[in-house]
């Protein structure tokens, strides 16, 4: 198990690049920020620290989706969901932690429980005043409802499109779902208004190279694991699902035990990704739902190229960036831009930006 | 918007030409008025409303309605619609109408025309609630004699709101005469309503079983009170049991019309979904700039109602097949440009016409703006259809469903009986033995991709008459419209329509329960698991073909 590993990391040329790329940005960023003076050219601003990690934060949900779809063939419409619950059960932690600094200043209720004139915690909520049962909710929420969903779709052989389809309506159901007052999330405005974390100021600027470091090591911990798995035996049995499932199931294997722990381990990532980002912007609602989100996550995936896990991160790097500069720059050309490369990726770079590399080094 | 706002002018032509007409009509009688012995009599009357109070004027209209002179219809009306005015000069009484430089002046007497004035001249004769409803039942009274039924009609029911000795021995006459079976029956649900208050019981038990079969809310309010304040046990039962008649048939056909709810909105259901469902039903492609299709429909009812303005009707029944040919034609420009790179990768198809939605989405926040326009209804398609007094069909969702059924056919009967429908179906049945035949596979799957882009576009159409036409018109239908095709059958036309409808239905079913976002919640749940017990939807093609690898 871990000789076959190590070999492929330190072999195979992207994750040389992606895993040392990775480690320098680690090193370099905080440096830059807390060392270097804030008029020097070198200097990288405590919002840019916070840029990338959002960055970060959606390269590990890219890499959640390539893992079930670049090798098992699962296209999810619906990782939006795991990605929403883990950002809520974190954002429910912040919440416990404003305490009486909101604006009612109740201890307990946090500010929208108050203004709907709920009396008491609704039992959900208990326990995310302590951390490490927020942290376990991060990763039982999402890992929850993927198994449960999983377990009945792979069982009764819903595939492809179907698949697809169904997943983008559990996430539709959840955005309704959340917008509802009842529901005790917050409704529309979801949660916000987070003053710290852990006791850390979210607003200084240590506590931001924190979040990036943590951010950073949740990518390359996540990368590794989805790495081992795919190189692993099973990692072959899954390549094998998503190339003739009818034959690995024929040959023996237990097609649906395979995607049900694949697709709950992306799942998990995807939450662990959720989580991450919520404190880095301040904010969770139920617009992270929306069905377009799971669809762009693929579009990422899609332009990085698909199953190899490097191209995801490539992928989610280089169109967040576009379209931060796009909707700065030219607002309304952003959906064009998204739009064409959907339709150009799909028709002419079926490898996506790896595969382009990986062809032009041959050539050369 | 400024279309509906604004009344033509032709009307308001039309409206002034009726009254000079009737003036005419009117001056014609003159000489006949003029003798009447009520003349002096009325004129006298009518002076004094000028400075009478309002309990005086409610005596004046007393005294004007025994007199029962030829004018005093016309009087009451201008009176109850605040048309009557008092010259400032000389305190003369007049029936005011609007002219173009001021105000038409008729006089009150022998309704001829009197001159103009301005309106600052004249000072108003002004009303209050009581005389109001006082001037309405007096009005009723006259048209209870009217020649046409309807008038007859309302005229009745108005009456029946305030029942006195004069408007019942008023309606009795009018019973004696009536020959309108309809009006016959109003007739005597006022009078048996009138009866119940009397003090002999055997009357009031005649009253309340005459009143069998009415739903109406004033006969079930007085049975309400009849079976609380009534001494004698007979009447009391009768009561008690008509209340149970009434509240049987309210639940019915409250449940009727929920099921109509259902049924309107499993007719959107159906519209969305039935060019998808000849798109990823039929050709297997998943089309995600479907809902984009529709919005481009609607955009052309919308663009073609700026062409017309002043034709709502038209502009709609044009826009149909207009947005057929719009639609249709990117629909095929869609095909030949993008999906047919992509056959046999749906979810590669998935992605990009994904990203065309997006793009056809911008286009159209580029061109019309991102706000939300709307689409004028024609005059046929508003208002309601009163079936009895409580239950009423609103037009527009009754054409909605019958709107859908009719692309339904339409498209069965394109499916089955031409040749194009031919040459879909055996494409895709199996595309190589029809290309082995003859068939030029790649123009029916243009044409036939084009055929369920072209159903969108009509769909779209239909939408422009229940929502605001916006860019987000199509994403928020393509959820729905997925799940209708699986949920009914993928490749089974039939089953997009019982889908659609019973998916509609269940909506509506569990919307007082349950509240209408839980409802759609709800229902969503609901599909996802059903697909996975029966993945290939209620009305699965059998035979090897649909179980794919």
């Amino acid at each position: 198990m871990h000789t076959p590993l190590l070999k492929t990391l330190l072999t195979e040329r992207g994750s040389q690049v992606f895993l040392g790329v990775l480690i320098v940005t680690a090193i370099l960023v905080p440096l830059l920020n807390l060392a270097v003076p804030a008029d020097s050219a070198l200097h990288v601003s405590t919002y840019t620290v916070t840029l990338l990690g959002k960055y970060l934060c959606y390269a590990l949900l890219a890499i959640a989706v390539d893992l079930v779809w670049g090798y098992c063939g699962i296209l999810s419409l619906g990782h939006t969901a795991f990605f929403a619950l883990g950002g809520y059960a974190m954002g429910m932690y912040l919440m416990r932690q404003i305490g009486t600094r909101g604006v009612y200043g109740d201890p307990v209720l946090p500010d929208f429980m108050v203004f709907l004139n709920w009396s008491e915690l609704p039992w959900y909520w208990h326990g995310f005043d302590m951390f490490w049962f927020a942290m376990l909710m991060v990763v039982l929420a999402p890992g929850a409802l993927a198994y449960v969903f999983g377990w009945f779709a792979f069982r009764s052989r819903v595939t492809g499109v179907y698949l697809s389809i169904i997943t983008q309506a559990l996430t539709f159901a959840l955005l309704l779902a959340f917008f509802r007052n009842e529901m005790g999330f917050g409704g529309n405005n979801g949660l916000t208004d987070f003053k710290d974390l852990l006791g850390f100021d979210l607003q200084a600027d240590a506590t931001r190279i924190g979040l990036f470091l943590a951010t950073a090591f949740a990518l390359g911990g996540g990368y590794v694991a989805c790495r081992a798995i795919a190189a692993s035996r099973a990692g072959r049995v899954i390549r094998a699902i998503r190339d003739a499932e009818g034959r690995a199931r024929f040959i023996g294997y237990r097609v649906e035990s395979y995607k049900l722990w694949l697709w709950t381990f992306s799942a998990v990532l995807a939450g662990i990704a959720g989580a991450l980002y919520v404190p880095q912007v301040g904010i969770i609602n139920p617009g992270e739902f929306a069905p377009i989100n799971a669809i762009e996550i693929v579009i990422w995936v899609a332009v990085g190229g698909r199953g190899t896990l490097y191209g995801a991160v490539l992928g989610a790097l280089v169109v967040n960036y576009a379209k931060t500069w796009f909707t700065g720059a030219f607002p309304e050309v952003w959906l064009y831009a998204l739009g064409a490369l959907f339709v150009l990726v799909t028709l002419f770079l079926p490898q996506g930006i790896v595969g382009l590399l990986a062809r032009a080094r041959k050539t050369a | 918007m400024t279309a509906r706002l604004h009344r033509p002018p032709g009307r308001t032509v039309a409206h002034l030409m009726l009254w000079c007409w009737a003036l005419l009509l009117a001056s014609g009688l003159q000489v006949a008025a003029a003798q009447a012995p009520g003349d002096t009599h009325h004129a006298e009357q009518v002076a004094q409303l000028a400075t009478a109070g309002f309990g005086e004027k409610e005596r004046i209209v007393d005294a004007l309605l025994e007199a029962r002179h030829p004018q005093t219809r016309m009087l009451l009306a201008a009176f109850l619609d605040g048309r009557l005015a008092s010259r400032k000069s000389d305190g003369k009484v007049f029936i005011t109408e609007d002219a173009d430089d001021g105000v038409a002046l008729v006089d009150p007497v022998d309704a001829s025309a009197a001159g103009t004035a301005k309106s600052s001249a004249l000072r108003k004769i002004g009303t209050n609630n009581r005389l109001r409803k006082k001037l309405k039942g007096a009005i009723a009274l006259f048209d209870l004699d009217d020649a046409d039924a309807g008038v007859r009609l309302a005229a009745v029911d108005e009456m029946l709101r305030e029942l006195d000795a004069t408007t019942v021995s008023a309606l009795r006459t009018r019973l004696g005469v009536e020959d309108s079976a309809r009006v016959r029956r109003a007739l005597e649900v006022g009078l048996a309503l009138a009866d119940l208050s009397s003090p002999d019981a055997e009357v009031r038990l005649a009253a309340v079983g005459t009143l069998e079969g009415e739903l109406g809310t004033a006969v079930y309010n007085r049975l309400k009170t009849l079976e609380r304040d009534e001494p004698d046990a007979r009447v009391r039962d009768a009561a008690l049991s008509g209340l149970r008649h009434i509240d049987q048939w309210r639940r019915f056909y409250g449940g009727v019309e929920t099921l109509f709810f259902g049924l309107s909105l499993g007719s959107v259901l159906v519209l969305a979904a039935i060019g998808l469902a000849i798109t990823f039903g039929v050709m297997g492609v998943i089309n995600m700039a479907h809902g984009e299709l529709m919005m481009i429909g609607a955009y052309t009812a919308y663009v073609m109602q700026l062409l017309l303005p002043q034709h709502t009707t038209l502009a709609v029944l044009l826009a149909v097949p207009a947005a057929f040919l719009v639609s249709g034609l990117v629909g095929v420009g869609i095909e030949r440009g993008i999906v047919r790179f992509l056959y046999g990768r749906p979810l590669e198809t998935l992605l990009a016409t994904f990203g065309l939605s997006l793009i056809l989405q911008q286009a159209v926040r580029s061109i019309f703006s991102p706000l939300n326009r709307s689409v004028a209804t024609p005059e046929f398609m508003s208002g309601s259809w009163q079936i009895n007094e409580v239950f009423s069909l609103t037009w527009n969702r009754l054409y909605i469903v019958i709107f859908a059924l009719l692309v339904f056919a339409l498209l069965q009967l394109v499916l089955n009986k031409t040749s194009l429908g031919l040459k879909v179906r055996a494409v895709s049945q199996n595309r190589e033995m029809a290309r082995a035949l003859g068939v030029r596979s790649a123009r029916v799957d243009a044409m036939t991709f084009g055929l369920g882009a072209g159903v969108a576009g009509v769909a779209g159409v239909a939408l422009s008459q229940l929502t605001n036409v916006g860019p987000n018109l199509g994403q928020s239908y393509i959820v729905d419209s997925f799940m209708v095709v699986v949920f009914g059958g993928v490749g089974n036309l039939w089953g997009t329509l019982i889908g659609g409808m019973s998916l509609g239905v269940v909506n509506k079913l569990l919307e007082p329960w349950s509240g209408a976002v839980m409802a759609k919640i709800l229902v969503l749940v609901f599909l996802i698991l059903f697909i996975q017990r029966r993945p290939r939807g209620l009305f699965p093609h059998k035979g090897r073909a649909a179980e794919g690898h």
